[in-house]
């Protein structure tokens, strides 16, 4: 299960309709082996495509050289679906990384229908093996709300 | 010697180590000489004779695409960052 901020919910999707219709990506890091995604670092879409996205590898390398300094690793690795529905695709799968990571995926491309913000999805993806879990959405990490 | 940081995903193949350290004079060395370490780890940074596309190697900030790629020389000291890309879509 993921427990996210509903402000970090709320941040994912603000970005991933400014980007619509390139797709969007970022990440939450947290402090190393505590599961609490904390801090929300947007990250550029250095492909600047419709269908896929890579962070920019220089922003990339700086931000996880800080990550090492601030003893975090990686909770959420985030991005968009901006013509397709919020699941992992084959690309996904082969190039999830991070395999403590949560993989949020959200879809935009209902974005304009109502609960469209509903659109976001969590999954754990190792081997290429795509574990799909619940999200909690949370108002601090004491008190759970949902 | 050249310390390497090595990837999350990289480390069941270093015995769990974030960092080692080898001797190397270029990034080809270097990584022929982790996989006799650690076997197993070159196919998992290369294909063929190239770094894999999503597969980055810095020395220091220094990603070694710009400079001579896996034919980059190695200093005394250097520290070496194996970063696998963030990446994915629809595609």
């Amino acid at each position: 299960m993921l427990n996210i901020l509903q402000m970090h919910l709320d941040r994912m999707w603000q970005q991933a309709i400014k980007d619509h219709p390139i797709e969007t990506c970022g990440i939450i890091a947290g402090k190393l082996g505590s599961n609490e995604a904390s801090r929300f670092i947007p990250m550029k879409n250095i492909a600047q495509s419709t269908s896929f996205f890579e962070f920019d590898p220089k922003e990339q390398l700086q931000v996880w050289r800080e990550m090492e300094v601030n003893d975090e690793e990686p909770i959420v690795i985030f991005h968009s679906h901006t013509h397709s529905e919020a699941y992992p695709s084959p690309a996904d799968c082969s190039l999830a990384m991070e395999p403590n990571a949560h993989y949020v995926i959200i879809s935009t491309q209902d974005k304009d229908l109502p609960d469209a913000d509903h659109a976001i999805r969590s999954f754990r993806i190792m081997n290429g093996e795509i574990v799909e879990e619940r999200i909690a959405r949370v108002a601090s990490y004491q008190t759970s709300v949902a | 010697m050249a310390t390497i940081n090595i990837p999350t995903i990289l480390r069941p193949l270093t015995q769990q180590q974030k960092c080692i350290k080898l001797d190397a004079k270029n990034v080809a060395e270097l990584i022929d000489n982790m996989d006799k370490q650690y076997p197993g780890i070159k196919e998992r940074i290369m294909k063929g004779e190239q770094v894999h596309r999503f597969m980055n190697i810095y020395i220091n900030d220094e990603d070694i695409r710009f400079s001579d790629n896996i034919y980059t020389q190695l200093n005394e000291n250097d520290v070496i960052t194996i970063l696998p890309a963030v990446a994915g879509g629809t595609i």
